[in-house]
């Protein structure tokens, strides 16, 4: 088997107050695959992401484990090119957006990796029209409405040109228009990804792989239709579908 | 917040002044302010064209005297500090509208009146031509220490994310009736004040952590490329030291 | 206590700068181990905080006025050498963009906040800390007694400066008995605010407070079983 794109084993981690949040997490996501990533508010998810990219872990020295990204170790030498790597969008795109246009903050990655010019115009020109925000570049990020402030958002990292993309909780605060956008955009990116999120029907929708994190650990993997339809799984990690979904018909 | 950058100082215009680039116009402020300050005190006149100087800058950069004279209160303070020197200062007394008062606190109260304006003016006109962003970029440009610019970039970027959490923080205060000006609720608002520290920290954190995820590495990257300087921008850069110079040579040779 | 412009003789003023310029490249230096990725932020918000606090700024008899200094807080927060470099930041914009404090007498009010007050409040906290029980709420107690002998510490220093370079003929013994007696009602006030402060910080985030941290010990985590992909 190739070298899985992630590659999680034995993760723990301590919030600073010593409250532990991982114990233990080990996930395996190879090349091409769409995974969510399920569990419960306060399971750890964003947490576990944060990790991802180094900016939780072997530094912060509360926690033990490895994670390699196409066979690299995260580790205080490599985090630029692990960063490069996995693309995070995080929960609030007002987190994400910082600089006074859209253009501007979708360049501000790939300008860090030291493109310049044509090279970054195109990048940038690239990333936005697979979102498609190509029409709003030049507008202030902040006069956005909150479903196009997400996607220039997934922009930014698309910009990266990410090995792995990582959407944590893409749906949330989503009208449903700007939902089914997103998950258009979504399924038509040629990337690995990793959706955390609650949304059962959006992960049904989007991955064929599902694992679920609760109390600090990984308790269910398989495809994402068998992962929902059982119900005892499900409600032992306070995972409720939505009323009326039933996840064996096709939607 | 992310977005909320262009600061309360800034008046949005587009004149020569706010299109001179950054660094030139610290440089032309601190120039300025260095011979205000170098100003003898007994002198009259070099004041007098200094802040002529001041005000047709003002006037280049169209923004409006009111704008800058509401902004100048900081110097209410010191203004105080003046007027009670001289009272306090020792000396030979003299009388002003039948008070008596130490001559030297009365000359060095006038040259620091006189002074303080000045520099107030000059700050809060660089303040009000100048983004944040390009500030920051012109003291680099200064060569002002890397680490200085990256402290002083998050201070800017915190400033506005400070506010926001502290209105976000009193509406909810305000809406479980608290009320901020009696007595006894003061210990909630100092204790608020450490949870603001944190709130704000945490809020910042996670855009920092953000830049970190695109590969920021402690400078913004400046996407556009320098502009080059033309000798007009040069000679306009220049003028405002340049006056206060010859004001004060002129006060030299003429006395 | 910002010290405006023509307070001090040249010389005074020349020899401050002196000393600041040397404090800074020392704390550029010196901030390399204390500044990571994650602290960074911390530093540019612990500016922010005493900008804020020391824009709020009342007269003070016998001369200049007073507020916050805020360098026992920074140097709790953020250690000494990034704490000086915070207040340079925020002294450095209250002159350029504020006209808060003299842009030439910079180097005497970095001197005064940034340096003095700063290693004075560190040293104190460090000392008390050694005394005190090793408890993360001994924390706030310590920072309160560093924020209180910062202030008259720099209010000290400053009367020391103006005996030898004042320009306005005010008595020194005047100005003493002013400085230090308001300037110990204006550090029971520092020290108040700095104790709160640290004190919610440490309850929530001890992980931000650095002399904090040599009081926690990391451990090695459990595991529980999962499943294996």
């Amino acid at each position: 088997m190739s070298t899985p794109v992630l590659d999680v084993r034995g993760l723990t981690y301590a919030y600073p107050d010593g409250t532990q949040a991982l114990w233990g997490v080990d996930l395996h996501v190879h090349r091409g695959e769409r995974v969510a990533l399920l569990g419960p508010n306060g399971a750890g998810k964003t947490t576990f992401v944060l990790h991802l990219n180094g900016v939780l872990g072997p530094s912060s020295a509360q926690g033990e484990g490895r994670i390699e990204i196409s066979g690299m170790p995260v580790r205080r030498d490599t985090l630029a090119e692990i960063r490069r790597r996995v693309g995070i969008v995080f929960q609030d795109p007002d987190d994400q957006l910082f600089m006074p246009t859209v253009r501007d903050d979708v360049a501000f990655g790939p300008a860090n990796l030291g493109l310049r010019g044509a090279q970054l115009d195109e990048r940038v020109g690239e990333a936005l029209e697979r979102v498609g925000m190509t029409a709003y570049a030049s507008r202030p990020p902040h006069h956005l409405s909150f479903g196009q402030r997400r996607r220039v958002a997934v922009a930014t990292v698309l910009a990266m040109r990410p090995e792995i993309l990582v959407l944590d909780e893409p749906s949330s605060n989503l009208d449903p228009a700007s939902r089914r956008e997103l998950a258009e955009i979504v399924a038509e990116l040629d990337v690995t990804v990793l959706m955390v999120t609650h949304d059962l029907p959006y992960a049904l929708q989007l991955c064929e792989r599902s694992v679920i994190l609760s109390g600090g650990v990984i308790v269910a993997d398989g495809p994402t239709r068998a992962v929902l339809a059982d119900g005892e799984l499900m409600a032992a990690h306070r995972l409720e579908l939505p009323f009326g979904f039933d996840p064996a018909r096709r939607h | 917040m992310g977005a909320e950058h262009g600061h309360t100082l800034h008046y949005h215009a587009h004149s020569l002044v706010h299109r001179l680039p950054a660094h030139l116009k610290i440089a032309s402020a601190l120039g300025f302010v260095l011979l205000v300050v170098a100003t003898p005190r007994g002198a009259t006149w070099p004041y007098a064209v200094h802040l002529l100087a001041l005000l047709v800058a003002m006037r280049a950069a169209r923004v409006p005297a009111a704008y800058l004279l509401k902004r100048a209160v900081v110097e209410v303070p010191f203004v105080a500090f003046a007027l009670a020197m001289p009272f306090i200062a020792t000396g030979p007394r003299v009388d002003v509208l039948g008070l008596s008062v130490s001559e030297p606190g009365l000359v060095a109260a006038g040259a620091l009146l006189a002074k303080g304006t000045l520099g107030v003016l000059t700050a809060l006109l660089l303040a009000a031509t100048t983004e944040p962003a390009d500030l920051l970029v012109g003291l680099a440009r200064l060569r002002v220490p890397a680490r200085l610019v990256e402290i002083m970039g998050f201070m800017v970027r915190y400033v506005d994310v400070v506010a926001a959490e502290w209105r976000r923080m009193s509406v909810a205060r305000t809406s479980r009736l608290f009320d901020a000006r009696s007595p006894r609720h003061w210990p909630v608002l100092a204790r608020s004040l450490g949870v603001l520290f944190v709130r704000s920290y945490e809020r910042g954190e996670r855009v920092h952590l953000a830049m970190l995820s695109r590969g920021y590495t402690g400078s913004l990257p400046t996407l556009a490329a320098p502009a080059a300087i033309g000798p007009a921008q040069v000679l306009a850069g220049a003028a405002l030291p340049t006056v206060a110079a010859l004001a004060l040579a002129g006060q030299a040779v003429l006395g | 206590m910002h010290v405006p412009d023509g307070f001090l003789d040249a010389t005074t003023s020349v020899a401050t700068a002196v000393v600041a310029a040397g404090a800074i490249a020392a704390s550029l230096r010196g901030s390399r181990r204390e500044l990571d990725d994650r602290s960074a932020p911390l530093a540019g918000l612990v500016a922010t905080f005493i900008f804020a606090a020391q824009m709020v700024n009342f007269p003070v008899a016998a001369g200049t006025s007073g507020h916050l200094l805020g360098g026992a807080l920074a140097a709790v927060l953020v250690g000494p050498w990034t704490a000086t470099l915070c207040l340079t930041v925020v002294l450095g914009v209250q002159a350029l963009l504020f006209a808060d404090g003299g842009l030439t007498a910079l180097g005497t009010n970095i001197t005064l906040m940034g340096v003095v007050g700063v290693w004075v409040g560190y040293a104190v906290v460090r000392l008390s800390l050694s005394v005190m029980p090793r408890r993360l709420s001994s924390v706030p107690v310590a920072a309160g007694l560093g924020g209180l002998l910062s202030v008259v510490a720099a209010a000290l220093t400053f009367t020391g400066l103006f005996a030898v370079g004042g320009t306005v003929p005010v008595q020194v013994d005047t100005l003493l008995t002013g400085m230090v007696s308001v300037h110990t009602l204006i550090g029971l006030g520092e020290a108040v605010l700095t104790a709160l402060v640290v004190g919610t910080v440490v309850g929530v985030r001890p992980d931000l407070v650095h002399v904090a941290r040599s009081l926690r010990s990391p451990e090695r985590l459990p595991t529980r079983p999962g499943v294996h992909s």
